[in-house]
């Protein structure tokens, strides 16, 4: 086994693995300071932040021999009796330097800067900079020059990493920017007529590790330290990225990746970053009403209708529901579920699957899937345990057309058209008709019962991506005042007692249907491989 | 006065010197055809290995040596880059050599191409060189005609195409590996190493650089032989097993305030006042001298007193230069101000920092910043030791940058602040006699007039 020292401490790799001197730093928990240095980007060591001491060590004797100059821990890989030594004073020194050569061009204008408070350059000073300024004081600027639709630059903060430079050259193969003039000059800049215009731009602001690189659509919308981090799933389509949901007080103010090797590595597209804002539209859905045959709309409680629904379900006797793959693992369960136990015959659908266009894939194979909705395959396969297929929309609506469907449950929570008139009249045609949903449709023109339905962020559960890769959530906010939850509207058509618990329920679908086996045990922050932990022939009972 | 036999140059003057009928009526690739007759590529590496020929460049790396680092066995291409983007300040050898002896660096390339298995050669000419341009060009065409460049060269089975890259004046692109990225079309960034050009260079290919000088030089080592290029120069340090001595004829280029400034072909080993007295004719209008820069500003400065200092590999780094560089002696007369010379200096490299690595690319601007603020009488004398302190953390060598530009910024600062501390401080004391204890943070000066 290979052994490296860090700072007199000895680490084994594993045999065969490469990691450069921060990679392997992280293992002893010792953090070293990097700008140009990302683990998804080519190395260019050029900002020098990351110089350590590095020297080997005789197998045989022990004694070490040092280099007698500073190298990169970024670009120096860790081979067996590598040493690296990242706390003397010549390494501090050095770090100090940079810091201080990096503030010399540098505004400093941290309070109206968004960075503020997850800034590198700020951390790095606090953490490794001198306290007084020797180079001239130079005037204050602070230039800003638009790159693009999503993403604009405060020139005068760059330190010149080119993080963003490499992202547009090695991941999304579009590169748009590049760097101009030479020397202290130097500037991040597009070329006039191309602008920073991939599917993937909002990246580069993630990569960006000081306040240079803006994104226009968070821009002076929040201090960063007010904000909480939820572990979420990006919902925009079938890939799953991982994300952090960033809010303050109910409010979503952004999305970002959240590192997975497994699914998205550290990046999300554009699509889904800035595609939350339907969370907070004024046009969502938030009274619960009901509309009887030839009634005016009356307003009801959630404590009443409930109730309300399970009884005229029980006396209707044939039910059906129509799962939207945008309910998690856990709510197409229970409802799956409620459903049979009023009927054991009832039929359970699942939802139309929004597509649009084709898979589109990047140059280093980030893909953005063309089924825009994040868990078809979890309500997939709850249906086909109960139904040993998955029927459809048409099997719902030959169903009702031949008269075996009394009363139809209809989830919804799509955010763009999902229904046609001429669908919805057809499926109204049952007596009693409930439909759960975020805004208004042909089909809630129609319905008995229109019930207010969750967004993404104020659910909590598990999704099954286009891979069967299962990850879940939490939730993130509360849903507007008048919305309940699916999961929990669910939980009390069960009568389960207590708060709605999306754990509980995963384990007892992990126990019932093999498909989930694999979430029986804790669910990783990353996520687990359903495909992986079952073998095929067992997916179906 | 004892003259050297010029080899190098010894077609310099001859009228229509950069054509090939002279270049081959004075016995021009004649070698080449004996090389491609009788050696084999290995034998030649042999040859240059043991003539310990080191590179006329800057860096004076072993040239053998540097081909022995090719893959064996690669299946190809290999790729050969001669660099002529001669921009350090002061030099002028390979302009000299290519304008009027084109012939004698392309037989060089061709022997370099054969030693190496390379067959495509890029030659990198910088930009303000037009007349060097036309004349290889005219050069190359006149080889292709005659067969020594092209499909089966003098009817042997090798073949070499020349290709001929101008540059876009950037200082940076005599980088080697600056170089090999702007051949590639793009930004002149040094790379880091490892790999090295040897293993990955052009195109992701083994790529050998050269300078003009060092592939005169292999020319004549093919034309005269082991035994006459180990007669000239300075032999090893025999108690330093890794010194390789400092062999062969070199072209030195004197300018600055002397008589007779020029390029002029010695042995290495020369003294720099044999170099200024003998073939520069002593300092101009009778002054004395104050200093020199030993071989391109790069390298720092040695002072009247050090002025015996033999200018070989080893000699220049002994009185704290950074080495013997280029060659380029400018030399600096009495009245000359080093406030002003270590500006001129601080200015070049802040305006040819390529601007990759922090430390050069900040560290050289700020101490524009500073003299620029010294030379307008706001100077105090803590900028001194904050202009030392940057020269003495950036570079290669303490390891904060990833090419040598930054120890070329570096070394006029220490040597020039180190051995003239008293003038400066004088300066500044005499044009900021209220602020020059001043230890607060210094306004920042308008910039008033570029380069």
């Amino acid at each position: 086994m290979p052994t490296v020292l860090v700072d007199g401490k000895e680490i084994e790799l594993a045999a065969g693995e490469r990691l450069n001197g921060i990679q392997v730093a992280e293992r002893t928990g010792i953090d070293i300071p990097r700008y140009c240095w990302h683990p998804g980007l080519s190395v260019v060591a050029s900002c020098r932040m990351c110089l350590v001491e590095t020297g080997t060590r005789d197998p045989k004797t022990g004694a070490i021999t040092m280099l007698p100059k500073l190298v990169p821990a970024c670009q120096t890989p860790a081979t067996d009796n590598t040493v690296f030594v990242t706390n003397s004073e010549k390494v501090e020194r050095s770090r100090a330097m940079v810091e201080e050569d990096l503030l010399i061009d540098h505004p400093i204008d941290c309070p109206i800067c968004d960075k503020a408070g997850e800034c590198y350059l700020q951390d790095y000073h606090f953490k490794y900079g001198q306290d007084a300024r020797r180079a001239d004081v130079r005037p204050f600027t602070s230039r800003r020059r638009e790159m693009g639709d999503t993403v604009t630059l405060f020139v005068d903060r760059c330190v010149m990493c080119t993080r963003c430079v490499r992202f547009t050259r090695e991941i999304t193969g579009s590169s748009e920017l590049f760097v101009i003039n030479r020397g202290s000059h130097e500037e991040i800049d597009v070329f006039p007529g191309f602008p920073l215009d991939n599917k993937m731009s909002g990246n580069v602001v993630d990569l960006c590790p000081v306040g240079a690189l803006g994104d226009k659509d968070f821009l002076y919308q929040q201090r960063v330290w007010f904000m909480k981090q939820h572990e979420g799933v990006c919902t925009g389509c079938s890939t799953g990225c991982s994300i952090n949901v960033e809010e303050n007080l109910d409010t979503v103010y952004r999305l970002k990746p959240r590192t997975n090797p497994h699914v998205n590595q550290w990046w999300m597209c554009d699509e889904g970053r800035y595609g939350f804002h339907y969370v907070h539209s004024d046009k969502r859905l938030t009274n619960v009403e009901r509309r009887r045959k030839g009634d005016a709309l009356t307003l009801l409680e959630w404590s009443q209708v409930v109730r309300e629904i399970d009884e005229q379900f029980r006396a209707l006797g044939r039910v059906a529901a129509l799962l939207s793959p945008h309910l998690t693992v856990e709510e197409a369960y229970l409802l799956a579920k409620y459903i049979r136990q009023v009927d054991p015959r009832g039929l359970i659908a699942l939802g139309p699957v929004p597509v649009e266009g084709t898979d589109e894939t990047f140059k280093n194979g980030f893909t953005i899937h063309a089924e825009k909705c994040p868990n078809r395959r979890g309500v997939e396969e709850v249906v086909k345990y109960f139904m040993r297929r998955v029927p459809t929309v048409d099997d719902v609506l030959s169903a009702i057309d031949a008269g075996q469907v009394a009363a139809l449950w209809v989830s919804g929570g799509y955010h763009s058209e999902w229904i046609t008139p001429a669908t919805a009249e057809r499926l109204a045609a049952v007596g009693c008709l409930v439909v759960q949903d975020l805004f208004a449709s042909p089909l809630l023109d129609v319905a008995t019962y229109r019930l207010p339905g969750a967004a993404f962020a104020e659910r909590e559960g598990s999704y099954v991506n286009h891979a069967d890769r299962l990850q879940s959530v939490e939730w993130a906010i509360r849903p507007p005042a008048g919305v309940r939850v699916e999961g929990s509207v669910y939980h009390e058509l069960h009568a389960i007692p207590g708060l709605a618990n999306a754990r509980k329920v995963l384990t007892e679908v992990a126990q019932t249907i093999p498909f989930f086996a694999a979430a029986l045990e804790p669910v990783d922050p990353l996520g687990v491989d359903l495909k992986a932990a079952v073998p095929q022939t067992a997916t179906t009972t | 006065m004892p003259k050297f036999e010029p080899i190098l140059l010894a077609n310099i003057g001859k009228p229509d010197s950069h054509t090939l009928k002279v270049y081959e009526a004075g016995g021009g690739y004649r070698a080449l055809k004996r090389v491609l007759a009788e050696m084999k590529p290995v034998d030649l590496i042999e040859m240059v290995k043991s003539t310990n020929l080191r590179g006329r460049g800057g860096a004076g790396f072993p040239t053998g040596l540097k081909w022995s680092f090719l893959p064996k066995d690669h299946p190809g291409p290999i790729y050969m880059c001669i660099n002529a983007d001669e921009s350090e300040p002061g030099t002028f050898n390979n302009r000299i050599l290519m304008e009027f002896d084109p012939h004698q660096v392309i037989e060089g390339i061709i022997l370099s191409c054969y030693a190496t298995r390379a067959q495509t050669a890029y030659l990198y000419l910088r930009c303000e060189y037009p007349t060097s341009h036309q004349r290889l060009q005219a050069a190359i065409d006149e080889c292709y005609a005659a067969g020594y460049l092209g499909k089966n060269i003098c009817g042997s089975e090798f073949s070499v195409d020349l290709y001929m890259h101008r540059g876009a004046a950037a200082y940076i692109c005599g980088e080697e590996t600056g170089l090999i990225e702007s051949l590639e079309g793009k930004r002149a960034w040094p790379r880091i190493k490892p790999p090295f050009p040897a293993v990955e260079g052009l195109f992701h290919k083994p790529t050998v650089v050269n300078n003009i000088e060092t592939v005169a030089c292999v020319t004549q080592i093919a034309a005269r032989g082991v035994e006459w290029f180990k007669s000239i120069g300075v032999p090893s340090d025999p108690k330093n097993p890794r010194d390789p001595g400092s062999y062969g004829p070199k072209l030195y280029c004197l300018s600055g305030h002397v008589n007779n400034p020029g390029c002029y072909e010695a042995p290495l080993g020369i003294t720099c006042r044999q170099l200024i007295e003998e073939y520069g004719g002593g300092v101009w209008k009778g002054r004395k001298g104050k200093a020199a820069i030993p071989g391109g500003i790069s390298m720092g400065l040695l002072t009247e007193a050090e002025f015996d200092t033999p200018l070989d590999f080893a000699g220049p780094g002994k009185a704290g230069c950074l080495g013997l560089g280029t060659a380029a002696v400018v030399v600096l007369d009495e009245t000359v101000s080093i406030v002003d010379f270590l500006h001129n200096s601080c200015r070049f490299f802040a305006h040819e920092s390529c601007g990759q690595c922090t430390p050069c690319r900040e560290g050289t601007a700020w101490s524009l910043t500073m003299l620029n603020r010294i030379k307008a009488g706001k100077g105090r004398l803590v900028d001194l030791d904050l202009l030392l302190e940057i020269g003495d953390s950036i570079g290669i060598m303490p390891g904060t940058t990833i090419c040598g530009l930054a120890d070329g910024a570096a070394w006029p600062i220490k040597n020039a602040i180190r051995k003239f501390r008293g003038e400066f401080e004088e300066y500044i004391k005499r044009t900021n006699p209220d602020g020059y204890q001043s230890t607060e943070a210094a306004r920042a000066l308008p910039v008033l007039a570029g380069h």
